[in-house]
């Protein structure tokens, strides 16, 4: 059964027509229907419960709960969360329970939702399909035998499987954007430091942001709109707009400059996601938008560039992972490097052993400079030529990715292959900006993410002009 | 050993290292508690310390004013842009698997300490000095097969001043690790208390024959000044003898025993680490204006050179002046008497505070000093007025130093007022000058040794409390000179 609205859920419950606890039984039940998907890892079952009968108790005492009064959400496992382990569907966390929340959590229990469950990642977030999970691959709500995309499938997958009205997620390179784009439903990637990430297991610092999964935009304003601004536990952190993010009357598309990123649109793109890209296109200049061709040069760099810098990142956020005070510790090891070797060897998968070489190479002396500095070189270049095109667009679009979601197992054995999933995402993590991927139609049933791009700190605008789009689509 | 003339051949080049803690309430990048001498261990440690996911350090606002005040002790001022990384390699004792310092654009970049070696002026520049967070302490138990790690003092600020290679003897190390202590804690850097390792000293030791410099050693770890100076008198010889031999200088890291008076080798350059460096992406660069480099000139305490230059302009001698100098509580308290009262009660209240201070001493307890400036002008004011001798002063000043009641009423208490009444003290005089005729005449025939003689009998009759002048004053008018 499909979900109301956030803000209709809360309002119902906050007037004492719905139960909390009903939300959260029928959002329990609904995974437990349907768990061959694999979406998620865990439930919080017995916390969620009891939050659930608070809130109700509270309102029945006639107290105002919040603006998410009894909404259920599920969390990538990836933040901190009472209630349950925090694994981020890696083997060297299994076991490990949280001792504090992390403040996304905090800012939405405060205003009344409830977290029902943790969702099935990539392991430590790295990659493009949950296939990296050290549990199990999420599979496709629209076809079993394909990926949710990543890392934040299970998140993606949980929303467009009704287990929940939103999900949180992280977006590091896309993925919050691709698992959006390859399951249907929006995924918002706020501006950098708009959202705290104290407590959301580091995967690279200088890109990683939290954001919202959900059905409409309508609802990832809300969401984003609770869980945004400073925190004194996140120095990268920023205020929040000051008239915040929900939107009661979009506004029109009329005179809004759209630029169509020129990069995005040519090789490498599958011709059928380009007609979807291009309808979306035209419906926007159908409403109004003044819509023409941006080139932005160095983006065809963009890949290379945050493959090295997230690695180097990643190697340095993983090294705490050494098995000497939580997580998974190797028995019996025969001295303190047996036990370093050992737990982590053990511990860490394919891929966080891949980045944490190629990191650990890119950060060695003799290397910084080459790749490591170099490459920061090249992030400016793009962050400069990013700010000169929003000199003169309102936004950016293009496809959120190059194809419909890919087959389980089709690029497991080449990494390289995988990474290219991500080329349409990358730069604006590089960058900093606000994205969004909204559903632009299916191929074979199949759907397809529109990627609409923003400048720094405008996302409260560009949620307005996606709210518009998303209308026309 | 080789003899001192083989010895003069050499150029001994040191360089200094040191580690200040500095004084603040919480640690560098997290909220636990900075004070962890008396703490049982991993009590002051949270999710930060400890390293947990999701945990991000955020900088303590105390310490970049406390580096910029070390600034400008250090004769420089802070860098208007600063940044922190992270430096990388595993250790049970640093939960991150970094640590978080400041690698190519530190805090303090510049700046030159100058002190004074056998009344000489010394120069030592400064390269640079970088903000850090320390690492926790690991113990290893003899004969068990595990070791112990305390994370209450990871986290803690460190600023770790790096000198130029200006030393050329373990006189002039010494020197200059007393006054870097000297600066540090008149300037409220740091607590610099050299027992809880607030201050800790790694020297760079080298000697050569030639232009060139030697290879050098550093010896970590040195945590008072005679370790240091007793440190590099080791090294130079251990590398002369070394070299006289044919032998080479391994660069290498040395450890100090300090029962022993030797320096170890604990590695080598071989075992060097790569340690990755790389800007920490979850802390922002340090900017500072021009205004807030001001503002930080502008709260400077006194330094103690501002210190030698008031003691020297009331007229005391250099060595009394370092005594009063190595007690900062003791300089700072005759300092505030200058201001408030002027030179004469700032001389007279420095000798009263004045503690002789050992060739070794170092880190003399402030605490219980509870006396105020003002009663300390009064006291000096009633000997001034000859209300109070000199040694009676003394005595007040003992119960002064415990109670900080008024002087007037201690003296009184004590019955130490001096008696300026001419009566009283003429009646005495009358008494004296009958029981010492002889004395009396001598003085009328012009011996004035014999007054002195006199006064003295005054002042034994009257129990110490007449007027000294007074006393001969009338000596001399009732014999009718």
């Amino acid at each position: 059964m499909a979900w109301d609205s956030i803000a209709t859920i809360a309002a119902k419950v906050n007037a004492g027509e719905v139960k909390a606890v009903d939300l959260v039984e029928q959002s329990l039940r609904t995974i437990a229907e349907k768990s061959s998907f694999n979406a998620i890892i865990a439930t919080t079952e017995d916390r969620a419960k009891e939050r659930a009968s608070q809130i109700d108790a509270a309102i029945a005492a006639g107290e105002s709960v919040g603006r998410l009064a009894g909404v259920p959400f599920i969390a990538k496992d990836n933040f901190l969360v009472f209630g349950g382990e925090t694994t981020a569907a890696s083997n060297i966390l299994r076991g490990f329970e949280a001792p504090y929340q992390s403040t996304a959590i905090n800012r939405l229990e405060a205003e009344g939702a409830i977290c029902v469950a943790k969702a099935n990642l990539d392991a430590f977030a790295h990659g493009s399909s949950t296939e990296n999970s050290d549990f199990f691959t999420t599979k496709n709500p629209h076809d079993e035998t394909r990926v949710p995309g990543g890392s934040s499938g299970g998140s993606a997958a949980s929303v467009v499987l009704d287990l929940a009205p939103f999900a949180l997620g992280t977006d590091t390179g896309g993925s919050i954007r691709l698992p959006a784009s390859f399951t249907g439903c929006v995924g918002y990637k706020p501006t950098y430091g708009l959202v705290s990430r104290s407590g959301v297991v580091a995967m690279a610092s200088s890109t990683d942001v939290i954001g919202p999964i959900t059905t409409s935009v309508e609802d990832a304003a809300i969401v984003l709109d609770v869980i945004s601004g400073k925190d004194e536990l996140d120095s990268t952190t920023i205020e929040k707009d000051a008239q915040g993010y929900v939107v009661d009357a979009p506004g029109s598309l009329k005179g809004k400059k759209v630029g169509v990123i020129k990069e995005y649109m040519g090789e490498g793109l599958n011709p059928a996601v380009k007609e979807n890209i291009v309808k979306a296109i035209e419906a926007m200049k159908a409403a109004g938008a003044e819509v023409s061709e941006v080139s932005l040069p160095s983006l065809p760099l963009a890949l290379a560039v945050y493959y090295i810098v997230c690695p180097a990142e990643v190697s340095s956020n993983l090294s705490r992972y050494d098995g000497q005070r939580y997580g998974y510790t190797k028995q019996d090891a025969a001295d303190l490097n047996d036990s370093y070797i050992g737990s982590r060897e053990l511990g860490f998968g394919k891929e966080a052993k891949r980045r944490i070489m190629i990191g650990t190479y890119v950060l060695s002396s003799g290397y910084y400079d080459a790749y490591y500095r170099k490459a920061q070189t090249v992030r400016t270049k793009l962050i400069n030529e990013f700010a000169a095109a929003f000199e003169q667009y309102d936004v950016l679009v293009g496809p959120t990715a190059p194809d419909i979601a890919f087959k389980i197992g089709e690029n497991a054995e080449d990494p390289l292959q995988m990474y290219l999933t991500d080329i349409m995402t990358v730069a604006v993590n590089l960058v900093g900006v606000p994205a969004i991927s909204i559903p632009a139609g299916t191929i074979q049933d199949m759907p397809v993410g529109f990627q609409i791009i923003g400048k720094q700190r405008s996302d409260r605008e560009l949620l307005a002009i996606a709210a518009q789009t998303e209308a026309i689509l | 050993m080789a003899s001192e003339s083989v010895k003069s051949q050499y150029t001994v080049t040191i360089g200094i290292e040191c580690h200040v803690q500095l004084k603040t309430k919480t640690k560098l990048f997290s909220g636990a508690d900075n004070d962890a001498r008396e703490a049982a261990p991993n009590t002051l440690v949270n999710h930060i310390d400890f390293g947990l996911p999701g945990a991000l350090p955020v900088l303590n606002g105390e310490a970049v004013p406390l580096a910029a005040k070390a600034a400008f002790a250090l004769g420089t001022k802070p860098q208007k842009f600063s940044k922190f990384d992270r430096k990388h390699y595993f250790y049970p004792d640093l939960p991150m698997g970094y640590q978080i310092t400041q690698f190519d654009e530190p805090i303090i970049l510049g700046g030159e300490v100058t002190f004074d070696v056998n009344g000489e002026i010394k120069h030592v520049g400064i390269t640079r000095a970088h903000l850090e967070a320390d690492a926790g302490k690991s113990t290893h138990p003899a004969g068990r097969d595990y070791s112990l790690v305390d994370l209450n003092r990871a986290g803690t600020p460190l600023l770790e001043i790096v000198s130029e290679p200006d030393m050329h003897s373990a006189a002039e190390a010494k020197g200059y690790a007393k006054e870097l202590y000297l600066r540090m804690k008149y300037a409220g850097v740091s607590d610099a208390n050299l027992y809880y390792g607030n201050m800790r000293f790694d020297v760079n030791v080298s000697v050569s024959k030639t232009d060139e410099w030697g290879t050098r050693t550093e010896t970590k770890n040195l945590n008072s000044f005679r370790s240091v100076e007793k440190a590099v008198e080791y090294e130079v010889n251990r590398q002369i003898d070394e070299l006289e031999k044919g032998n080479e200088i391994i660069q290498e890291t040395r450890g100090w025993d300090d029962t022993l008076l030797q320096t170890f080798s604990q590695r080598t350059k071989e075992d060097a680490h790569d340690y990755r460096y790389f800007p920490d992406p979850d802390i922002p660069p340090v900017v500072l204006t021009d205004e807030q480099i001001a503002e930080f000139e502008t709260s400077m305490a006194k330094l103690p050179n501002d210190y030698r230059e008031i003691l020297l302009s009331v007229g005391l001698e250099k060595a009394v002046i370092e005594d009063i100098i190595a007690v900062p509580n003791t300089a700072m308290t005759v300092g505030r008497v200058y201001e408030l009262a002027g030179g004469s009660h700032a001389k007279r209240v420095a000798f009263w505070l004045l503690q002789p201070q050992s060739d070794d001493s170092e880190d003399i307890t402030e605490e219980g000093q509870r006396v105020s400036d003002e009663n300390l002008v009064k006291l000096s004011q009633m000997v001034e007025d000859n209300k109070l001798s000199s040694t009676a002063a003394k005595e007040v000043l003992a119960d002064l130093l415990k109670t900080n009641d008024d002087p007037e009423k201690i003296a009184e208490s004590k019955n130490l007022l001096q008696v300026s009444d001419e009566g009283a003290i003429a009646e005495i005089v009358s008494q004296v000058l009958v029981d010492n005729p002889k004395a009396a005449e001598d003085v009328k025939n012009g011996e004035m040794k014999a007054i002195g003689f006199l006064t003295g009998q005054v002042m034994k009759l009257s129990q110490g409390k007449a007027n000294p002048a007074l006393a001969q004053q009338l000596i001399k008018k009732q014999l009718g000179l």
